[in-house]
């Protein structure tokens, strides 16, 4: 009986330990666990890891170089892999496509034939040689088979994979949102870092600029902009300036946040009471703004992604941006211009839904970071 | 005074709030009575659930996390109906009804109390529209008729102004006027002149004191200052942490205090003219989460016993009409329960 | 309010002489334009009539003069209505531009009305019941909105009707209207697709607008005015609509401030996609070929459009808030 009292003494006491509502938490530390509270974001960021992760290996997860044309397959469906048949499990296989001659026509014409299967080998060898990280060269790929193609997301009308071109589309499309929020976090960062801090005639004149920046409709602005690209520029080039493009619009809403962080909390108590201690100007920069800005940038950055990324598939879609051969969402979208081939070819479609998916999985974490950085929502 | 027919009986009130840390138990327990014509005083530090007690008799408590969860509200209307508010919807006819004909509100603070975007004049149209059944242009004629009762002048021309036209103690009595409007009989003023300067909390107390004589009405006087309420009080009802404490007419509870808590109150005012230093309560007002058992004001009690931390101690009478909530009475005092 | 209002217009002046000139570099950054392939085909054409046209365009132009000359040649014509020529079409800019002006006048205001009119009500909604599953779904359907591109959107609408119901609803009427007096049977054809661009558009916007609106309702709802209305027996539908809606809603009238630009922006590209008589198509074919005074005068119309919907949102935000007027 005493003991029992003891020691259930002993849990309550670790009880209050654990949650001591006085433990000094970092603010990082509150803001993951709000963050992960939120189920949304947490789904957006197993999502945006596993897109990040297949455009790293796009080259062993795809079974084919993103330009091979198999000019006899165009305007495949998308082929599924089985592991079921009729005898229930069974190791994954898919239904070949077969030639049969038209004997009206005379052209050969090629379908799935749902009677066979040719089983899926993994860790392939094919004959496609790519660079794996750009570590080394290897013809290694996760799946293909020796008898028949394989086209998980079916082929466009010059008979190339969709899956491994929009794979390695991924690669470009979301990247150019990284690149593009890493030129506006910087433009961002200096513009309203300055405004802020200074303040007077700088700051209202960058606070005009701002004002009317935004008043520009962006995609009449990109458009005018992407056409005025030279014709004759390589890929990197045409991407490094489609990611300047994008900056050009994106740095804004940064330099705002930046600025209205850093005046409010000039006048916080805590700055106005550490600058009153005789903190350095340094310190008050290092140990109180910068911080509390952080996570509001951390924000802002995320929100801004999926502009950027809608922002290149739109241009690249128009065919302002990047161009074949260059492999991106927007100019995989581009065969989806036609309302009609679409409908009659859907899976067309598929690298618009991993568009979709990409930037409502930014916005989710976005939003989740917003929840979570502001304690008093 | 004189009167001693209640209006409104609060029993053992319990107002929680279901929040992300807990369950806290702002109002926990709350038992008083007001009667017809007076002044109740409600004292206590912020946090003590005084404004939480004056909500939960209007059934205003903040939603979705606060709810009544137990006690009676009673209130004894003109025509001898006695309706208890705790068990009314919130947002029922009946409940409408009551805040309509029977109660009235003021609230902290002047300039965020009346809506910014309708002049002063037609949010006191609207309570008198709600409370008697008169047109638009008869409606005008007593808001400008309630204006210059509450002293803004000249009525014609401010009743069309806007709260943001007004300064704050005009505010104040433009608040006042609608409250009044109604012709309510019961006033609650939740901290009504913490915001004001003390030349202007001198006037507005003394406007609330002249029309509850014309108007005939109890009021529920909610403030943390102490001097106020014995200004302005009949019989004071002192809270700490969600639970009533003392109860006594105002004399008796200035000169002859009889829980602690009361007397470190008192204590720690500065009087001009005293030359005895201030003392103020040794520790702080415990978390509303982590309230400790027992008696919550133990642990900073200079007379704590050993049955202060082990029981929470029941109401004593200590004198007439005067009770408090402390073991120290438990021999002196005749024991009362409920 | 009359100083208030002619103080903001005169802003805007200084504005529009800013956008002209962005507008033009915009067009006059390609190397080698429309203009020189044209001059080039007239010339090949030969003869002296043609030649002298040529010499008109350049001189007119100062295709040989130091670029802030030749800016200048092209707005000095702006104040007569004079904003060059369409090369590719053989006439003047502004016959394109008044033939267009009107649908993406008309199509960008409905677009504002859809977005305000359903983000509102759900704002109201979604702070009313907060944390209920209505707001969850709604905030979900905010994001799929937003998340989806335009040009995404208005293929899959168009997908939808083409494959499922079998009804084409690219353009705004089907071709057999277009040229045609307006009747009842065109209004009705043009209101069975004009929802298409509305809808692909207002969807972007929705989910910001819900968002600031459930905020401000959330935050008006909290003020103690509410607790003061709700003391005098105002009705609780009228305690939401009249007293906290009613303020909620002003800040949502500077957000036409960003919507705007928004809407012009994703108006362009929904034009394009769905074939539209708006601006945004000619301005995707003028800048494909470089048809420079074609571009630039619509880009600049476009920002001039946001700006003169900025300045009406001003006005009309001082109207309702009576705590600007008097600033």
């Amino acid at each position: 009986m005493k003991n029992n009292s003891s020691e259930s003494k002993i849990t309550k006491d670790e009880d209050i330990v654990m949650s001591n509502p006085f433990k000094a938490k970092s603010h990082w530390q509150l803001m993951w666990e709000e963050f992960k509270n939120h189920k949304l974001a947490m789904g957006g960021i197993i999502v945006l890891i596993l897109l990040y992760v297949s455009a790293l290996f796009a080259g062993f997860l795809t079974p084919y170089d993103p330009n091979e044309r198999f000019s006899k397959f165009p305007n495949i469906a998308p082929m599924q892999i089985n592991i079921f048949d009729d005898n229930g499990l069974t190791a994954p296989y898919v239904h070949p496509i077969v030639g049969k001659r038209n004997m009206e026509t005379l052209a050969m014409e090629y379908t799935v034939d749902q009677s066979q299967q040719i089983p899926v080998n993994f860790l392939y060898k094919s004959d496609d040689t790519y660079n794996f990280l750009g570590l080394f060269k290897t013809n290694l790929k996760l799946f293909g088979s020796d008898e028949t193609q394989i086209f998980l997301f079916g082929t466009d009308g010059l008979g190339r994979d969709i899956f491994t071109r929009t794979i390695h589309g991924a690669r470009l499309s979301l990247t150019v949102g990284l690149v593009g929020i890493a030129v506006s976090l910087v433009l961002g960062l200096f513009f309203g870092g300055i405004s802020g801090y200074l303040g007077g005639m700088v700051d209202n004149f960058i606070q005009r600029v701002i004002e009317f920046t935004l008043a520009i409709p962006k995609i009449p602005l990109w458009m005018g902009l992407g056409a005025a690209l030279p014709q004759d520029w390589s890929v990197i080039q045409v991407y490094f300036a489609i990611t300047v493009i994008l900056s050009l619009t994106g740095w804004v809403s940064m330099a705002r946040v930046l600025r209205g962080q850093i005046l409010s909390l000039k006048e916080e108590d805590f700055v106005k009471a550490a600058r009153a201690a005789g903190a350095k100007s340094g310190r008050i920069i290092s140990k109180h703004l910068i911080p509390n800005c952080m996570s509001y940038i951390l924000v802002n950055l995320t929100l801004a992604i999926p502009g950027m990324i809608i922002g290149e598939t739109a241009l690249s879609f128009l065919g302002l941006g990047l161009k074949a051969p260059a492999v991106s969402w927007g100019v995989l979208l581009q065969e989806a211009q036609n309302v009609r081939a679409v409908a009659q070819y859907p899976w067309y479609f598929i690298p618009g839904v991993f568009v979709i998916v990409a930037v409502l999985a930014f916005n989710f974490v976005g939003d989740g970071l917003r929840d979570a950085a502001d304690p008093y929502h | 005074m004189k009167n001693k027919d209640k209006l409104l009986e609060v029993k053992n009130l319990r107002t929680y709030f279901d929040t992300r840390r807990g369950l806290a138990k702002a109002v926990d327990g709350v038992s008083f009575d007001v009667y017809k014509g007076e002044t109740l005083g409600i004292v206590g530090e912020s946090g003590c659930g005084k404004s939480i007690t004056s909500l939960s008799i209007l059934n205003l408590v903040p939603q979705p996390k606060g709810k009544i969860y137990g006690g009676e509200i009673l209130l004894h209307r003109d025509n001898d109906e006695v309706i208890d508010i705790a068990k009314l919807k919130r947002t029922g006819k009946k409940m409408k009804d009551i805040r309509r004909k029977d109660t009235a509100m003021i609230f902290q603070d002047p300039m965020s109390s009346l809506s910014p975007v309708y002049t002063v004049g037609s949010q006191i149209m609207e309570g008198i529209m709600l409370s008697h059944d008169v047109n638009k242009s008869e409606a005008r004629e007593r808001a400008i008729e309630m204006l210059r009762k509450v002293g803004i002048s000249p009525a014609e021309q401010r009743i069309n102004d806007y709260p943001y036209q007004l300064s704050g103690g005009m505010n104040q009595r433009a608040m006042i006027a609608v409250a009044l409007s109604s012709n309510p009989s019961l006033l609650i003023a939740d901290e009504p002149t913490t915001a004001l300067d003390v030349t202007v909390e001198a006037q507005i107390l003394e406007l609330m004191e002249d029309l509850q004589q014309e108007y005939k009405m109890s009021i529920m006087f909610i403030s943390h200052d102490l001097d106020v309420i014995g200004e302005i009080s009949d019989r004071v009802v002192v809270m700490y942490t969600g639970k009533v404490v003392e109860v006594a007419e105002v004399e008796d509870l200035f000169y002859n205090p009889s829980h602690p808590y009361t007397q470190g109150l008192l204590q720690s005012i500065p009087k001009i003219g005293r030359k005895k230093e201030l003392k103020p309560i040794s520790g702080s007002v415990p978390q509303i989460y982590n309230l400790p058992d027992a008696c919550h004001f133990a642990p900073r009690c200079p007379h704590k016993m050993d049955i202060c931390t082990k029981k929470e101690p029941p109401v004593f009478d200590v004198g007439e009409g005067h009770q408090s909530k402390c073991w120290l009475y438990e021999e002196g005092g005749k024991r009362n329960e409920g | 309010m009359l100083n208030f209002i002619l103080r903001r217009t005169l802003i805007i002046i200084p504005m529009i002489i800013l956008i002209s000139m962005i507008s033009f570099l915009i067009i006059t950054l390609p190397p080698g334009s429309y203009i020189d392939s044209y001059l080039a085909n007239l010339q090949q054409m030969g003869g002296e009539v043609e030649q002298s046209r040529a010499d008109t365009i350049k001189e007119r132009y100062g295709l040989n003069d130091p670029i802030y000359l030749q800016y200048w040649k092209w707005v000095k014509g702006f104040p007569r209505g004079d904003f060059g020529m369409a090369f590719s079409e053989e006439r003047p800019v502004i016959n394109i531009i008044q033939e267009r002006i009107g649908y993406t006048i008309l199509i960008s205001s409905l677009t504002l009305l859809f977005t305000w009119v359903l983000s509102i009500p759900i704002g109201i909604y979604s702070a009313v019941k907060q944390y209920s599953f209505g707001d969850y779904a709604f905030t979900f359907f905010g994001f799929l909105g937003v998340s989806i591109p335009n040009f995404l959107l208005a293929i899959i609408i168009m997908f939808v009707g083409l494959r499922f119901f079998g009804i084409n609803l690219s353009g705004l009427m089907p071709v057999q209207y277009m040229g045609e007096p307006w009747g009842l049977s065109k209004i009705l054809a043009v209101l069975q697709r004009i929802w298409v661009p509305v809808v692909v558009v207002g969807t972007a916007g929705m989910a910001g607008l819900i968002r600031i609106m459930r905020a401000e309702m959330l935050d008006q709802l909290r003020q103690p005015y509410i607790q003061m209305a709700r003391s005098k027996g105002v009705d609780e539908i009228k305690v939401i609509i009249k007293y906290a809606a009613r303020i909620a809603v002003n800040p949502l009238i500077s957000t036409i401030g960003w919507l705007l630009p928004q809407i012009i922006s994703g108006g362009t590209i929904a034009g394009i996609v769905l074939g539209l008589p708006t601006l945004g198509p000619k301005l995707y074919d003028a800048l494909k070929i470089q048809d420079m005074y074609l571009a630039g005068t619509i880009i600049f119309f476009n920002i001039v459009l946001i700006l003169i919907g900025t300045l009406l949102s001003d006005i009309l935000l001082a109207l309702v808030d009576p705590r600007i007027r008097y600033d």
